[in-house]
């Protein structure tokens, strides 16, 4: 059961072969169990969990079930919930107990009847693409335990790679689903910015965060999209769109599809086994029945300086609420109201996220806001305009998620720069508000290795589709770390 | 460009982040670090190209001006470092 595909489970609770307590107290079992080696989840709360297990079997039994009422689901600690603690990764909020849920849990709880796990382990403020920023330490990634699991959505990825859930949420804002899935051997996407509501989802960049899926699969994902999306009045960049079920396309044959592959993807600067894999994938994509077509994304090089000054940016102005006047961490002691908000910002955020505070306020501060802050904007339309450009020649673009596997923990965690560049094929997608995949295409050393999915405006359908039929001619998502039977 | 440690020492201060001289030294490093990758930025010429804040081209919405929310001051302020009879407690600012 713990392998089980969301459909699967859906159909097992429909046909009563389990119950939801007792599919979540498996999974809960497992949290209990392997958790305190892995670090994915940084809060469980049984009774919590079970108490929504109890309401989803009732549903069950009234016949008022939805598909995914009472499948158990990891969520993001930068997702607030209500009466859970939510962190967000760092000890500013390490006593945070929301008293409001996000959108997105309000869709799961209330309207899916979906049963939360907990909350996963995160780079503090989801700023890190290790997840070695977080207050509560490192998680280790399932297939090497040696390993980073990415970020910043890490907690969620390793959870979901070493089954303590069978698919969690995360949120991308340079790569955070893409990059953790890709190096835990999972299928996540970031939608189009504006289809998942951030309400109630810890800002970082808001202009660039974006909800979504990491799971299994193509197919699991589809279904948990389609819990999280719709049009939100309480977030002011929702989109107000005729809903869609992201599972209709999954099974349309992909003859005739035209993948995009970007020179600028296929150059230096990435692991020569990791584009071993992902040109493989794209030959099977070939057998499918797709052609390739190569396409350029000219201004792709400065979508990581770019991207380092628009989210630091926001970050500074997003972060200012953090002042331990209303929620929060206080200093234990301190003088007068400037000297309060000095301290408790001081212990209460973590070295990366000062750092990336800093930037932002010297890329907005006077006398400086044009040369940064301007030029980045203007460069980052030169790189939307790319992917316009791109997209007339083509439906999908493909390339590497990463451009390594999973690298040792501690071994970027001194040198920012470094860090930032792990992330150098999936920023510009975030920049763009295009939605973008990783799906898992090989190994490479024994690593996992994910294959990007780049799409047009709320071509998730689309995506989904390419993703799963790619999924049902290869194994390689079906593939499990040997340590965590 | 290269940050001073005064300009980092001031940069924190807007910021409101308390910052030692040995940390204050160790940011200096690691922000020019940042700024020369972000210095390629400035080799590219954008003359003409409109500033994008955003991916969606999209006005802000308006609502109507009518309560929509419920109170909820007890449970917001219950999570609050201080407070007493409804309000937020900060160090006098006024004497």
């Amino acid at each position: 059961m713990i392998h089980a595909s969301l459909k699967e489970l859906s159909q097992a609770l429909a046909a009563k072969q389990i119950s939801s307590v007792e599919l979540s107290t498996l999974f809960l079992d497992r949290i209990e169990r392997l958790n305190p080696d892995i670090n994915a989840f940084v809060t469980v709360d049984r009774e919590k969990s079970l108490a929504m297990a109890r309401a989803a079997d009732a549903r069950i039994a009234a016949g008022t079930a939805g598909p995914l009422t009472g499948i158990p689901v990891a969520q993001k600690d930068i997702f607030c919930a209500e009466g859970w603690t939510t962190t967000c990764g760092s000890k500013m909020l390490a006593n945070f107990v929301s008293p409001y849920d996000a959108t997105v849990i309000r869709k799961m709880h209330a309207e899916a009847g979906m049963v939360s796990l907990g909350k996963t382990n995160m780079d503090e403020f989801a700023m890190g693409s290790s997840n070695e920023t977080s207050y509560f330490g490192p998680v280790k990634n399932p297939w090497d335990r040696a390993r980073v699991p990415g970020g910043s959505s890490g907690g969620s990825a390793a959870a979901v790679a070493a089954r303590l859930a069978p698919a969690a949420t995360g949120t991308d804002t340079g790569g955070s689903i893409r990059q953790p899935a890709a190096l835990c051997n999972l299928t996540g996407l970031k939608p189009t910015y504006g289809v998942v509501s951030r309400y109630g989802m810890i800002a970082f960049a808001s202009s660039l965060d974006q909800g979504g899926p990491m799971a299994a699969s193509a197919e699991d994902c589809a279904l948990l999209l389609n819990t999280m999306v719709g049009f939100d009045e309480r977030d002011s960049t929702s989109l107000d769109r005729p809903a869609e079920d992201y599972a209709r396309d999954l099974d349309k044959p992909l003859a005739g599809l035209r993948i995009g592959l970007p020179r600028e993807f296929f150059g230096e600067g990435c692991d020569a086994e990791v584009m071993a894999a992902v040109r493989a994938a794209i030959a099977e994509y070939e057998k499918l029945g797709a052609t390739c077509v190569e396409v350029s994304l000219p201004n792709s090089h400065l979508s990581v300086p770019a991207y380092y000054v628009i989210a630091p940016a926001e970050a500074s102005s997003n972060l200012s609420r953090f002042d331990g006047v209303r929620y929060g961490y206080r200093a234990p002691e301190y003088g007068n109201l400037d000297d309060m908000y000095m301290k408790s910002r001081a212990q209460g955020f973590g070295a990366e996220v000062k750092r990336r505070i800093l930037i932002g306020t010297y890329v907005l501060s006077h006398g400086y806001y044009d040369a940064y802050y301007l030029q980045a904007q203007r460069i980052r339309r030169l790189i939307a305009n790319d992917f316009v450009e791109a997209f007339k020649q083509c439906d999908v673009i493909m390339g590497p998620t990463s451009p390594s596997t999973a690298f040792k923990l501690g071994e970027k965690a001194a040198d920012p720069v470094q860090m930032y560049l792990s992330d150098i094929y999936t920023i510009a997608v975030n920049l763009a508000g295009l939605p973008g995949m990783s799906i898992p295409c090989g190994f490479a050393g024994g690593l996992p290795v994910g294959l990007q999915l780049i799409g047009n405006y709320f071509a998730e359908g689309q995506l989904l589709n390419v993703a799963h039929r790619y999924q049902q001619a290869t194994d390689w998502h079906a593939r499990r770390p040997e340590a965590i039977a | 460009m290269s940050l001073t440690l005064e300009q980092v020492k001031r940069i924190a201060h807007l910021a409101r982040i308390e910052t030692s001289d040995a940390e204050a030294l160790s940011t200096q490093g690691h922000l020019n670090g940042i700024f020369q990758l972000i210095e390629q930025m400035q080799a590219v010429d954008t003359a003409g190209i409109e500033p994008m804040a955003h991916a969606q081209d999209l006005a802000q919405r308006l609502r109507d001006d009518a309560v929509s929310e419920a109170d909820r001051r007890a449970a917001y302020q219950a999570v609050a470092p201080e407070t007493e009879a409804g309000l937020y407690l900060v160090p006098k600012v006024i004497e």
